[in-house]
């Protein structure tokens, strides 16, 4: 008996704050006018992806404590983007990260239900977490949370949301001009939350919107994230680049989730992955090291190695060897409000390996940079590009992914006038979109509302 | 005179608590998209300047306070912002002011949100800075609590204090929000390959705010948005709201009952504007009136009588409430206009009935005395109320005054 063949996903994330955005380019736009959102959602609607991504940062990241200036700066407001690409788009899945630590559940909930229903149930939420006090700055609650805690609240957050959205079940509004009733329950919406982080109580505002709940993607790595994700998430935002890598990840988050009586098609693994595609595998090759060399300048590399070395290397040169004292172990002061840099490994350990790879191929500072930066890359024709996300998916290393294009707004196009056609031809990619909400893109049950809170919280309201 | 400004309060069926069983009501869709979009295109027929968007964090509820368990009358609504943003790609000219509650949440947020709203639209974005006194709606947060009160207690001290505290809050949350704007200055983005700098950090700034009540860091992640800054209003009843606007807002919606308390707001205002030193800066006072206008089938009072009926009370309201004919309606808008009042704020009794008749009754009536504009003059919402668009605070500051804290 063989295996019938897996349905990709895929999905456009809106390039973000981060190098992998190629701005020196004469084909790169604007990063925020609504123009370029626009153009971007369509494409990716005109391809039948499956969503659009929006990563977001709450504080401007500094370096050696200056703003960092030489990547894309500036971005929109998640929420409100998305509510208005939902005016120029019908089917294409609206995506985004919103942080838990520096906002409340009753306003998210609000916000996502209200994007579910002004979208037409096409609303997801990417939930990340944070703890450090650089970002809380600009928050009135401040950086209070300690880092161990980060997950909890972040489960803690998850579930207070999921008890508002499920508060209406769906049969509330009548709406019945001859009877006068517009409700059918005088108290809809009843909810109370207590537990360590939160102590909320009352009446949702936003009846259940078309997916009932957002759809909920997680994107940490870490072993507390992907158990995160194995409880509670629809979705999982991963990075790893190789087959095995790939494999290794997904057989491990798909593991963990019989535990939570949950079967693996309950959760997708959605790696991030770039792509470049040139007529021949030479020339997608030759192009891809333009587009790395672009991406990483050598002043690039030396904040990156600075990141690592938590040192001041300005008087480096990027085309020299690596530095040869070792990165200061401890606390990072040199580059904030960069997740990188947060989750970042033994440093020293790093560094060594960093020294080894420039050993052996004779590399430079900065080309060593371009070496261990490199990310999933889909490199080659559109016709070896197609097979190999297709060979990913059939060999359970992802569900899809995520395309992080280098050009904004219009990078994306080649993609989808290109590949996506083979992948159709192959049988594993949609022509038409079969449902309208996301959850039946992603091929996800709607969920059913949960028990109601006790009678007594509504007689008491 | 044709300066004379119109805005349209949108809620739900109507402001008339029976409004969504009109006829032509269409209460089974107030929580989808399209309905909000009709709205704001019905409205934009009328050339007003902007709709305003309600919002709040608990059920409507018929008192102030708690929850009163109807079921007769609409409840539940979406986020005001994000509708705006919806519906803002399929219009053209008309402003967006949605109301936004700063008194549980982050003025970071907001700030960024009214700022992308303005890149949506293309510059047509405001917000009206709502606080939230309501004890039910601070339960919903957890964070602080706000304890029970009504408007009829408001004469009692602990009572004033409450409210002159949120209102102080509010005062440090729009100026929060408005330096977040500026915290990028306009040609902040260089992409200068030579040096490979995308920015010019020297012209991004933090706003180092440090209140009673808020401290931000600023800058803000959007760059400053099409129109500077976008517009802020603010409902205000009294004198505590009065300064707040006077000192926080562009435009000010106010509630008088006839040409003479119209002036005697005006004059409060002016008092309180020229306290906070905006003297000489634009601030619009718009009067809020509730509408139930003549049509060929039935009178404006008519309607008025029979949606109390329906719903087993008689409507009152803060503002004040007119029915009649677009054509006295224009009388009362030009006599208030001689004591002062700059614009209108509407609130339709039903919809899209009443605003149907401002589009297309009233706007008519008051172009024919060449009291109104007959069409669009301007393509940002700063533009049609008349206000440059501002420079930027920080783009002339000597470094040294930069962090100097409220």
């Amino acid at each position: 008996m063989t295996k019938p063949r897996k349905q990709v996903h895929l999905a456009a994330h809106f390039p973000g704050v981060n190098n992998t955005t190629v701005w020196s380019d004469p084909r790169s736009g604007s990063h925020i006018d609504f123009e370029s959102f626009v153009r971007f959602a369509q494409v990716a609607e005109r391809a039948k992806f499956d969503f659009l991504f929006l990563a977001e940062g709450l504080r401007l990241r500094e370096q050696n404590g200056k703003i960092y200036d030489l990547d894309v700066v500036g971005r929109p407001d998640t929420f409100t983007i998305l509510a208005a690409l939902a005016a120029v788009t019908d089917k294409l899945g609206l995506t985004g990260t919103i942080n838990s630590t520096f906002n409340e559940p009753y306003d998210v909930a609000r916000q996502f239900a209200t994007l579910d229903h002004l979208s037409g149930g096409r609303g997801a939420w990417n939930v990340v977490t944070s703890w450090d006090a650089f970002t809380g700055e600009n928050f009135r609650r401040g950086g209070y949370l300690p880092k161990e805690q980060r997950y909890d609240r972040a489960e803690s957050f998850l579930q207070a949301a999921n008890t508002l959205f499920d508060s209406w079940s769906g049969v509330e509004v009548l709406a019945d001009k001859a009877t006068g009733r517009f409700l059918n329950d005088e108290a809809p919406g009843a909810f109370a939350v207590r537990d360590e982080f939160f102590d909320i109580e009352g009446h949702f505002n936003v009846p259940r919107s078309p997916q009932g709940r957002p759809v909920i993607f997680q994107a940490g790595d870490s072993d507390a994230g992907r158990e995160f994700a194995a409880a509670s998430a629809d979705a999982i935002f991963s990075r790893h680049g190789t087959l095995e890598a790939g494999q290794a990840f997904y057989a491990d988050v798909k593991r963990r989730l019989p535990a939570y009586g949950r079967t693996p098609e309950e959760l997708l693994v959605l790696p991030a992955a770039t792509f470049v595609l040139g007529d021949t595998e030479a020339e997608a090759q030759d192009y891809a090291h333009e587009v790395r060399r672009a991406q990483v300048s050598g002043q690039t590399a030396i904040k990156f190695a600075e990141q690592l070395w938590n040192r001041d290397l300005s008087e480096y040169d990027p085309d020299g060897p690596l530095p040869e004292i070792d990165p200061l172990v401890g606390e990072n002061t040199i580059a904030r409000g960069r997740a990188s840099v947060r989750i970042n490994e033994d440093p020293i350990d790093v560094a060594n390996r960093w020294r080894e790879i420039a050993a052996a191929k004779g590399l430079s500072l900065r080309e060593v940079v371009v070496e261990v930066t490199s990310r999933q890359n889909f490199i080659g024709t559109p016709d070896t590009v197609a097979a190999t996300i297709d060979e990913y998916v059939q060999a359970d290393a992802s569900d899809g992914f995520i395309l992080v294009p280098h050009i904004t707004p219009d990078g994306l196009a080649e993609f989808a006038d290109k590949v996506v056609p083979i992948l159709q031809e192959r049988g594993v990619f949609r022509t038409e979109y079969e449902g309208s909400t996301l959850r039946e893109h992603l091929g996800l049950s709607i969920p059913s509302p949960r028990e109601r809170v006790g009678a007594g919280d509504r007689a008491s309201a | 005179m044709t300066d004379l400004h119109l805005a349209v309060a949108l809620d739900g069926a109507g402001w008339h608590p029976a409004a969504w069983r009109e006829p032509d009501a269409r209460p089974a869709d107030v929580f989808n998209p399209g309905y909000w979009t009709d709205l704001a295109l019905e409205a934009e027929r009328s050339l007003a300047d902007f709709v305003t968007i309600e919002d709040s964090f608990g059920l409507q509820t018929t008192g102030f306070q708690g929850q009163d368990q109807r079921t007769d009358q609409v409840r539940g609504r979406l986020d005001a912002v994000l509708i705006a943003a919806r519906v803002a790609p399929r219009t053209s000219h008309i402003g967006f002011v949605p109301t936004a509650l700063v008194t549980h949440t982050e003025p970071f947020h907001v700030s960024k949100a009214i700022a992308t709203l303005d890149y949506v639209s293309t510059g047509r974005a405001g917000v009206r800075a709502q606080i939230s006194g309501r004890a039910v709606e601070s339960d919903h947060f957890g964070r602080r609590y706000i304890p029970e009160f009504d408007p009829g207690d408001i004469g009692k001290i602990e009572v004033t204090e409450l409210i002159t505290e949120l209102f102080d809050e509010a005062g440090e949350y729009v100026e929060i929000v408005r330096r977040l704007w500026d915290s990028w200055e306009d040609d902040a983005e260089i992409r200068d390959a030579a040096t490979g700098r995308f920015i010019d950090r020297d012209k991004l700034h933090y706003i180092d705010f440090h209140g009673k009540y808020l401290s931000v860091k600023g800058p803000s992640i959007v760059p400053r948005p099409p129109q500077g800054q976008p517009i802020v209003a603010a409902l205000a009843h009294s004198a505590i709201p009065y300064r707040f606007a006077a000192r926080s807002a562009d435009v000010v919606f106010v509630t008088p009952t006839d040409s003479r308390s119209a002036a005697e707001i005006v004059a409060q205002v002016g008092v309180e504007q020229a306290l906070a030193g905006r003297a000489r800066q634009r601030l619009h006072v718009f009067a809020d009136l509730v509408v139930f206008l003549d049509t060929e089938a039935e009178s404006g009072a008519d309607r008025k009588r029979r949606l109390d009926q329906l719903d087993g009370a008689t409507y009152t309201s803060d503002a004040h409430i007119f029915t009649g004919s677009a054509g006295r309606l224009a009388d009362l808008l030009a006599d208030w206009q001689r004591a002062g009042i700059t614009g209108y704020r509407l609130r339709p009794g039903a919809l899209p009935d009443d605003l149907q008749a401002i589009s297309r009754s009233l706007v008519p009536e008051l172009q024919s005395r060449g009291l109104y504009r007959t069409a669009y003059e301007a393509m940002t919402l700063r533009g049609l109320l008349g206000l440059d668009r501002p420079a930027n605070r920080y783009a002339t500051a000597p470094a040294l005054l930069e962090g100097a804290s409220a």
